[in-house]
């Protein structure tokens, strides 16, 4: 995939800080945020940061990987509710994937999640990690 | 004076073993263990670095704390001689990922081990100035070091990080003295892979010289002597020389124990005093006074005296203590998968 | 609307075919739709294509293959919707001919895979996904069909041994279609033994990456009548979308877009899914076969697995499921997938499906159902053979 440094500093508030959206009349949270609220149609809105602790809805172990990956060897991805009850998607780290599980609880960690070559901008964001502490 | 009104450290997981390196060259892993007292040492995971760790350990450092906002921060500096970037700096990465971008002042240093000192210093000045309530320091290392290379055994990662304030301390720092010369003992030119040195001209003239240097010297400005102090802590390169310097001077074992993260942390270069001084913190009482000593190749030492607040019962079990980090939790890897972390592995492709 | 009808069909090559292009794998098999169907002309065209930029370097589809089928000036469109622009491809079609704008309409759909090695396929597929929120954590098509595996045999039970015999099935009817990329028979051993791609997805259950095109001629029934070829009646259409994350939904362990595509596409036909006699549906993925069937009412929640080990899917078994092989033996040209699980109904409903694997009980109603993505979106039709 393409990286263009454009594209990912527009994600920040995402990546870096999970910032995600509270709609005033439904009270429902999305990540990533969106404009419209899908229940009622409310545009109006606050920011709101999401928990750092959840746990695993479902999850695979990506063994055949994307270039981009292709060196790390297997790796995990699952998606996570968190404690708040939001969901999103993301990859696992410092785990054995072949222990990964269903319902396993999970801290989220900054870490480097894609690099564009040996020349381009280094992406940063959330990963998971088993809850250890 | 100002002082830490938080802090925070964070680690990679997983370790190598000294044989483990030792028997990839034919390297004597007795002597490196006896010798430089070195059992194992920390190796970042491919998608760790500088910016993450640190990150990390300001977050923990936010949280300890407690009542300061990220947008309060004044400055941002990082200490490390593994910025992931070239020109590109690592300070805007953190402020944006802690949220407390864009009203602050951010700056990366380099002075080899010794940047993450300077990142404490500077942050306290800019409170002691007035210019400032919060400013954030962050000492933080992948260290490299070259394939079998004596480096190689020590090189390590790490990161300790301290919200700088006026109030409301953790630690009071009562006394700092920095202690320079010009010191060609460890370099790295631009566009190289690995640091060069210069041997065993890195120890008597450099590591010792500077250390005792900026040591003697602050003891003389507090009028203090080794056991007024309940904790100190030196850089640490390797498990040996810290000791040393310490018991030399008159300080003992225990006094140097549990900032005492080398012999099986290895040496985080821009880490090693911050990391040991959190480690410290983990386990200080209101009361107690720690002399911390950094040093950094080129060459320098920075030397602060912290006096422990109350506060500390306070905010130290609200996150993860570094010692729990350095012991538990751990993956053994062996050489192939180190090498391949740490990029060491060529393609030609 | 207007009755429309599925009159003549075609086929290009499918698998890696080295040796034809792009533009020819859609001229191949819109020749053969056209000859089959016995027009003289069409009055549009529709071409179903999911990135004819990322795999072949070419936009503007709709003008490219009106010009080199020999038609420039002819009104052609490309239709998009992931791995579902055949199914849609069709529907547009559908709604030309229904609207009285068109009578004779062509719906074709068109892949070229193999011109990109494996990962800026992989890579391409993958832009059916959430690129910022899923693709970016590394997320690939396997492992987003493994990801809602895990949570289904985790709430069913479902096993190994009914993803493989899934795939087992469609191998064994693949085998006996004369067009299919992988047309041989699979023992269960070979699937369970073979590579782990996305746990608990394994190669072979997983749809290949396919050269090829395929094609219909839509009409009014005056027109087909005319013609005097066999031809199918269009009951009804459904399309309906879901939330581009898997993340976002409520359940990952069923197709919500499937259920409400096949909802409305029955309510248009005034049918009851009961009625249906035979399903081609969207199996890129073992797992996906499943979860559609459920989807789409054919069996309850969590049933699909064990009917399918029981040969209910199977040619002989209730309601036969994927006779022409479905996307794991025949193949998938994504843009072209919707339109050939058409074209396997249309041989299936007018007696035509060759080599042993028409479906013995002559259906006369059957119905297809083309994905794309995780099921963002999918596309049903049900179509009834005119007597």
């Amino acid at each position: 995939m393409t990286m263009f440094s454009s594209r990912n500093w527009r994600e920040y508030p995402q990546r870096y800080r999970m910032e995600a959206v509270k709609f005033k009349k439904s009270g429902l949270t999305f990540f990533p945020p969106r404009d419209i609220d899908p229940t009622n149609g409310d545009v109006e809105c606050e920011k709101v940061n999401l928990p750092d602790i959840g746990k695993i809805l479902t999850f695979t172990v990506v063994r055949i990987a994307p270039a981009q990956w292709g060196d790390v060897g297997p790796y995990g991805i699952a998606i996570v509710e968190l404690a708040d009850g939001t969901r999103l998607m993301g990859q696992m780290t410092d785990v054995d994937v072949n222990e990964i599980k269903i319902g396993m609880e999970v801290r989220v960690e900054f870490r480097r999640v894609q690099q564009e070559g040996h020349h381009g901008v280094l992406s940063y964001g959330y990963k998971f990690v088993p809850k250890w502490w | 004076m100002a002082g830490i009104v938080g802090y925070g450290a964070h680690l990679p997981r997983h370790r190598i073993k000294v044989e483990e390196i030792a028997k990839v060259w034919g390297a004597d892993a007795p002597s490196y263990k006896k010798g430089l007292m070195l059992r194992e040492k920390s190796v970042p995971p491919p998608d760790m670095d500088t910016i993450t760790l640190s990150v990390e350990a300001a977050r923990r450092a936010l949280v300890r704390a407690q009542n300061v906002n990220a947008v309060d921060i004044g400055a941002i500096y990082i200490g490390s001689e593994s910025h992931p970037y070239a020109v590109k700096p690592s300070g805007t990465t953190v402020a944006e990922a802690l949220g407390a971008t864009p009203d602050i002042h951010c700056a990366d240093f380099e002075f080899a081990c010794k940047a993450g000192s300077e990142a404490m210093y500077v942050a306290m000045s800019h409170i002691d100035a007035g210019q400032m309530d919060f400013a954030l320091a962050i000492a933080a290392d992948t260290s490299q070091g070259a394939p079998s290379d004596a480096l190689e055994f020590s090189a390590a990662a790490g990161a300790g990080a301290f919200i700088m304030g006026r109030e409301n301390l953790i630690a009071d720092c009562l006394y700092t003295h920095s202690y320079m010369t010009d010191m060609p003992d460890f370099w790295r030119r631009e566009h190289e892979f690995y640091p060069q040195h210069a041997g065993r001209f890195t120890g008597e003239e450099a590591y010792f010289a500077h250390t005792k240097g900026a040591t003697q010297a602050i003891l003389k400005k507090s009028n203090m002597k080794p056991e007024d102090f309940t904790y100190a802590v030196f850089h640490q390169p390797n498990g040996k020389f810290p000791q040393r310097v310490a018991l030399e001077q008159g300080f003992t074992q225990e006094q140097i124990d549990p900032g005492w993260l080398s012999p099986t942390l290895g040496n985080t270069y821009s880490g090693a005093s911050p990391i040991g001084l959190t480690a410290t913190l983990d386990v200080a009482k209101p009361g107690d006074m720690i002399l911390m000593c950094s040093y950094g190749s080129g060459a320098g030492s920075d030397a602060f005296i912290w006096k422990v607040t109350d506060r500390i019962d306070e905010v130290r079990d609200l996150t993860i203590k570094t010692r729990k980090l350095l012991e538990e939790n751990l993956t053994y890897i062996e050489y192939g998968t180190y090498a391949k972390f740490r990029r060491k592995i060529i393609k030609n492709a | 609307m207007r009755t429309v009808c599925v009159v003549g069909v075609g086929m290009s090559k499918w698998g890696e075919v080295w040796k034809r292009s792009f533009r020819q794998l859609f001229v191949d098999a819109a020749r053969n739709a056209i000859e089959e169907s016995g027009v003289d002309h069409i009055d549009s065209l529709y071409v179903g294509c999911m990135s004819g930029g990322l795999f072949a370097g070419q936009e503007h589809v709709g003008a490219i293959m009106a010009d080199y089928l020999g038609m420039p000036g002819i009104p052609a469109m490309r239709v998009e919707s992931a791995c579902a622009s055949g199914g849609m491809s069709f529907r547009a079609a559908l709604l030309d001919v229904g609207s009285g704008m068109s009578d004779i309409v062509m719906a074709a759909g068109v892949e070229k895979m193999t011109d990109i090695d494996g990962d800026e396929a992989t890579a391409a597929l993958a832009t059916a996904a959430d690129q910022e929120y899923e693709v970016f954590h590394g997320a690939t098509f396997p492992g987003l069909y493994a990801m809602m595996a895990q949570a289904h045999m985790a709430k069913h039970g479902t096993t190994r041994q009914m993803l493989t015999a899934v795939s087992v099935k469609n191998h064994h009817n693949g085998s006996m279609n004369p067009v299919a990329q992988y047309p041989f028979k699979l023992k269960p051993e070979t699937v369970e033994n073979s590579v782990m791609v996305a746990d608990p997805l394994r190669i072979l259950d997983c749809s290949p990456i396919t050269d090829g095109a395929a094609a219909v001629i839509v009409c009014t029934e005056e027109i087909a009548k005319k013609l005097g070829r066999p031809y199918l009646k269009v009951l009804g259409s459904g399309l309906a979308t879901d939330t581009i994350q898997l993340a976002q939904r409520d359940d990952m362990t069923t197709i919500k877009s499937a259920t409400l595509a096949s909802e409305r596409a029955l309510k248009m036909a005034g049918k009851k899914i009961s009625d249906i006699q035979c399903v081609e549906v969207h199996d890129c993925f073992t797992i996906a076969e499943l979860m559609v069937l459920e989807s789409v009412g054919l069996f309850e929640p969590g049933k699909a697995g064990m009917a399918t080990v029981a040969g209910e899917t199977a040619l002989d078994g209730r309601i036969p499921v994927n006779p022409s092989g479905g996307l794991k033996s025949k193949g998938h040209p994504v843009g072209a997938t919707g339109i050939a699980q058409i074209i396997e109904i249309y041989k299936q409903l007018t007696g035509q499906a060759e080599n042993g694997r028409q479906i013995t009980s002559s259906p006369t109603i059957g119905m297809t159902q083309n994905m794309g993505g995780s099921g963002a979106s999918s596309v049903v039709h049900i179509l009834e053979v005119a007597s």
